[in-house]
């Protein structure tokens, strides 16, 4: 298939497509990888997290100085005011190991999904939206198709729609670059050696609230995606990002 | 069919080897140029060993960032303390005129060092950001010694590659590599914001180390050891942060 100038709606209704997979092993590996190390950031972050539930502005904060807000939650450390007369167990040493390591494996997937990526045209092939798809006409058409759950077409099962790409483009290439970037600011050692990357977000308790904010957007982004994946037919679309076979479409559950 | 398949066994045979050598230099190198910490083994040992020598090869000569003084935390941020020993409370009473630091290990003239003795080498002030690994942090102005000198006066061996410190209290030690020891913004800190240290900062005597976080900041200095091998010291993971699950590098 050297279709270099690809139209998603006819390499959909073209015959061949039906015996590609649905998602390349490139994407399939690297979508589960990445769906683990989430995970573990997720659950450890929420660990590390609980430690200190109060958010700042700027270079500095503590139990001491104002926040700019704070989570009604206990916390795991006695020193941090909570208003809750208790302390919760502290898991602070595994999580802070734990969020480094699936860190790690999360920026090697990343660099390997994004130098195949790279190679074989995943990106303009399967995620770049046409310049059609951009207009107000059409954005505005396909929010409201989505906002009124309609059924989507035949076509939509072999590729994505324009709200798709948008949303994955966003998490590939902001979202996840933000939550590595104000990660690293939180590090001392990072710090001094590159300070306008700390700068640039107003300083490291500032990168700690973006990091957190960040976390809540991609959570958003689980939920719907993982809402959709359940409303078109959840087996098939685990079928197809598992085996990479599409299948038949929602009708055959 | 069968060429074919042996052609990518002897492919699949020759990438593995390569790799697998490729790995066993580069490790081998790794150690060379102390890019293994202490604590490499176990579950989480390659996330540790990836960050730290990372960070080596980024950050070995740069500087923490210093703030106008305008940027002091305030009020003044004291993490509480267990409460302090017998044998401390006595120094404390004789106003830690018998304070001493014992410098000791690979190092050529062992020294023990009272506070008026460091306090009389050159001193330094700095105005650094500590953050805890809870997520809170501070900035202030520390005033001390820098370590670097002190372990000048005492004469490192060439074999010394990291400098393990001790609190006064109990099972409170850690350690460092000698591209901490020997930045010129450790500090043995003996002053905070213009003032004497206080005990509720780890006063009289507190290892400052602002390119990592404040569990490596140990309070109550009273000992140095000089050494090659930090196998030789508790658990042998560089501190006693690993033996609690933490990891010995807190530069993240």
């Amino acid at each position: 298939m050297a279709d270099s100038t690809w139209v998603p709606s006819l390499a959909a209704s073209a015959s061949t497509a039906t015996d590609a997979p649905r998602h390349t092993a490139l994407v399939r590996v690297t979508h589960w990888l990445t769906a683990a190390c989430c995970f573990a950031l997720l659950v450890s972050g929420v660990e590390i997290l609980i430690s200190h539930p109060r958010f700042y502005w700027g270079e500095a904060g503590n139990a001491l100085t104002p926040a700019l807000f704070h989570l009604p939650i206990p916390a795991s450390r006695a020193a941090v005011p909570t208003g809750y007369g208790y302390v919760l167990p502290d898991q602070n040493g595994w999580s802070r190991s734990l969020h480094f390591q699936s860190a790690w494996a999360a920026v090697f997937t990343g660099l390997l999904y994004f130098l195949v990526g790279l190679f074989t045209r995943h990106f303009s092939k399967h995620l770049f939206p046409a310049g059609s798809d951009l207009t107000w006409g059409a954005l505005s058409k396909a929010i409201a198709g989505h906002l009124c759950f309609k059924t989507p077409p035949e076509s939509e099962a072999r590729s994505y729609n324009v709200l798709q790409r948008l949303a994955y483009l966003g998490v590939i290439f902001v979202l996840f670059p933000l939550m590595i970037w104000t990660g690293l600011d939180m590090s001392p050692a990072f710090a001094s050696a590159f300070p306008a990357a700390v700068k640039i977000f107003g300083g490291q308790q500032s990168a700690r609230t973006i990091h957190f904010f960040g976390t809540l957007l991609l959570l958003l982004f689980l939920l719907v995606h993982v809402a959709m994946v359940y409303l078109t037919g959840f087996r098939n679309r685990m079928r197809a990002m598992v085996t990479g076979r599409a299948g038949e479409s929602k009708g055959d559950l | 069919m069968s060429n074919l398949s042996r052609r990518k066994l002897i492919r699949t045979g020759l990438a593995a080897t390569a790799g697998a050598s490729g790995l066993a230099v580069a490790a081998r190198l790794a150690d060379r140029y102390g890019l293994i910490p202490p604590d490499h083994g176990g579950m989480y040992g390659p996330g540790e060993t990836l960050t730290y020598a990372s960070q080596r090869l980024l950050t070995r000569h740069s500087l923490a960032r210093e703030f106008p003084s305008s940027q002091i935390s305030k009020p003044p941020f004291a993490n509480p303390t267990a409460p302090l020993s017998e044998t401390f409370k006595r120094l404390q009473a004789g106003g830690f005129a018998d304070w001493r630091l014992a410098v000791d290990g690979q190092v050529a003239r062992p020294a023990t060092l009272s506070l008026a003795e460091l306090k009389r080498y050159p001193s330094r002030s700095q105005i650094t950001h500590l953050a805890c690994e809870e997520g809170w942090s501070y900035i202030a102005e520390w005033t001390g010694v820098p370590l670097a000198h002190v372990l000048d006066v005492v004469g490192v061996l060439p074999q010394g590659r990291y400098v393990v410190y001790f609190s006064i209290e109990p099972d409170w030690w850690d350690s460092i590599d000698m591209a901490d020891a020997l930045h010129p913004q450790t500090l043995l800190a003996y002053g905070l914001n213009g003032s004497e240290l206080a005990v509720g900062n780890g006063g009289p005597l507190r290892m400052r180390v602002p390119r990592q976080l404040g569990y490596k900041n140990v309070k109550f200095i009273t000992h140095l050891t000089v050494t090659d091998d930090l196998k030789r010291f508790g658990k042998g993971l560089g501190s006693g942060s690993p033996e609690a699950g933490y990891h010995w590098y807190a530069g993240i």
